[in-house]
């Protein structure tokens, strides 16, 4: 129980299918450390909403148990929902409403009053520069504002723990980097911790400072964004063939060679491990082109969270990523 | 106990703010109820003189039915409000707080309560300057709008369970389309009770919107029959009550859809 109090997050084996069969949590098992800011990193449908809506109180998991701050989510929701702070993927401001109000009924909902409410409103106003907009209907804001509101909304009552599911989907490139210097911000309070959840790699890399890749509903690599590149060691190679090669035939060719190892076949895509790149690609290349199999681009590159994705989940990123984010599924 | 006073007080302060905030909507309300008044009331004027029609004027008789067919009207829209609600993720904002629970469904009721009082009371006025009277004095008008809210909290229940249920617009119409018409032409809306076809009256019996009229007319009337209003608002208050349990209970099964 001791360590339970000290984390900001405990999640164990939480299951969840939805009605119809999805199973969007297959045994997930997180912890996340006061003040840290963790990533939950995975294409959309691997199951991060769901956890986040799990440890937030809205949802309830087939089994497992989850506490935050020490106190359990199943059984003292109440208690929970006084300690953390959530923006989710959707806004959730009133968009009749000023932003002021918005933020001053939030702070009322939290038992805030008087000149303590007035004070913490002007504060987050000022800070997330809103202070010119703060009367002015939500629903003429614009995306960056709109998200700034979010983040304001979950932090009025000073939570202990904030989730910030996809805090960056849907901005503009320039809203995206003003978003990332306040995460970057807020994790240097120390009295806060951060559950991050993001299907951007760079976002991960960039924000966490340690991070769980999630696949199918279930922690798949855990670590810093350091650590789980440094795992992979060696550079990462990939080459890309002409056409669909005779994977066991290229397999036992490329595997032959000194310092190769990890070859991962995605169609006419291979990607191989190699202690030292730059001496391997002229080998392969021209081991490969004697063996009837033309290269058509190579690349060498030190390792990328990609690159641990792909090692773990056994696929690539991207490619997970693409279906999903065009089709019409809301957020699990 | 006072947590829940409170949380209800400002949750229910932020959905009549947005009520005030856009007054241009209220008398687009009201523009629908004053065609019913003065154009539907003036062409069929001379309504009340058919024999056993009983009262005055007609417009006197056809205020009472214009104020609950505007309630029903008005409140069954409610569920857009849930669904758009749902949509922005405004609803689960408020489930990660610690507002109670019981709050975010009384602002609900709340709401409808103050906006159908307030429309039904625009449209009694409106009928005072078509020249209607309304004998059974302030008592009668209060218990007129008591109904309205009853019938309105009816439909704004049954609006909301289907936007919590359903989560879709087309449904949201549909019940609005196939319902309002209907239930207030097999009603004594716009022709008194004993000039109806005798399966109207059979059917207008089991139709609130009937009560709501039967209540409010009851008390209306120069001479009031307390016993129509204290049956027919019997009918109307156990039937809201019912609604809004179910829209409570559709509540429950939304948070555990999440």
């Amino acid at each position: 129980m001791q360590t339970t109090a000290m984390n900001a997050v405990e999640a164990d084996s939480l299951v969840k299918t939805y009605p119809g069969g999805v199973k969007a949590l297959d045994g997930l098992s997180i912890t996340v450390r006061p003040g840290e800011v963790f990533g939950l990193l995975g294409p959309n449908g691997a199951g991060k909403s769901t956890t986040i809506k799990i440890l937030t109180t809205l949802a309830r998991p087939d089994s497992g148990t989850a506490t935050i701050a020490g106190h359990a989510v199943l059984s003292r929701p109440d208690r929970v929902r006084r300690v953390i702070g959530v923006v989710s993927q959707r806004s959730g401001a009133d968009p009749m409403a000023s932003g002021r109000d918005n933020l001053v009924l939030q702070a009322r909902l939290y038992g805030m009053r008087g000149a303590e409410l007035a004070r913490r409103v002007a504060e987050l106003l000022d800070r997330f520069d809103l202070g010119d907009a703060a009367g002015r209907q939500v629903r003429t804001y614009s995306g960056g504002m709109q998200r700034r509101l979010d983040v304001a909304l979950g932090l009025v009552h000073r939570p202990r723990v904030l989730f910030l599911d996809e805090p960056t989907t849907g901005l503009d490139p320039e809203a995206r980097a003003a978003m990332w210097e306040e995460i970057a911000r807020l994790a240097g309070d120390d009295s806060l911790a951060i559950l991050l959840t993001t299907h951007y790699l760079d976002e991960a890399d960039r924000l966490a400072g340690r991070l769980a890749i999630v696949d199918g509903g279930r922690v798949v690599a855990e670590g810093t964004p350091e650590g789980l590149k440094a795992e992979l060691r060696g550079d990462a190679v990939h080459l890309e063939l002409r056409e669909a090669p005779d994977e066991q035939r290229v397999r036992s060719l490329i595997g032959a060679l000194p310092g190769v190892r990890e070859i991962v076949f995605d169609g006419r895509r291979l990607s191989a491990r190699a202690d030292d790149g730059a001496a391997a690609v002229p080998i392969a290349i021209a081991a490969l082109d004697q063996a009837g199999v033309p290269v058509a681009a190579v690349t060498v590159a030190r390792p990328s969270l990609d690159d641990v994705y792909l090692r773990h989940a056994g696929r690539r990123f991207a490619q997970t990523d693409e279906p999903v984010a065009a089709g019409v599924g809301g957020a699990r | 106990m006072s947590g829940l006073f409170v949380h209800t007080w400002w949750m229910s302060h932020r959905r009549l703010k947005a009520l005030l905030r856009n007054p241009g909507l209220v008398v687009m309300t009201l523009v629908q109820p004053a065609i019913w008044l003065f154009l539907f009331g003036g062409l069929f004027r001379k309504v009340a003189e058919l024999p056993g029609f009983g009262a005055a004027s007609y417009v006197d008789y056809l205020v009472p039915g214009v104020v609950v067919m505007s309630a029903v009207s008005s409140n069954m829209w409610s569920g857009m409000g849930v669904i758009d609600e749902i949509e922005r993720g405004t609803l689960n904002r408020f489930l990660v707080s610690p507002v109670s629970r019981s709050a975010i469904l009384n602002a609900g009721v709340i709401e409808q309560a103050v906006s159908t009082a307030v429309q039904s009371l625009i449209i009694i006025l409106l009928g005072r300057l078509a020249g209607a009277s309304y004998p059974g004095g302030v008592l009668g008008v209060v218990v007129l709008v008591v109904a309205s809210i009853l019938l309105g909290a009816i439909f704004s229940a049954l609006s909301s369970t289907m936007g919590l249920l359903v989560r879709q617009r087309d449904t949201i119409i549909g019940l609005s389309v196939f319902l309002l018409l209907p239930l207030t032409f097999l009603s004594s809306a716009f022709m008194a009770k004993s000039l109806m076809p005798s399966w109207i009256q059979n059917v207008a019996a089991f139709n609130p919107l009937n009560w709501s009229l039967d209540t409010a007319r009851g008390a209306l009337a120069a001479d009031p029959d307390w016993q129509a209003v204290a049956v027919h608002g019997g009918w109307l208050l156990g039937l809201a009550a019912l609604m809004i349990w179910l829209s409570t209970s559709s509540f429950r099964s939304y948070q555990k859809s999440i």
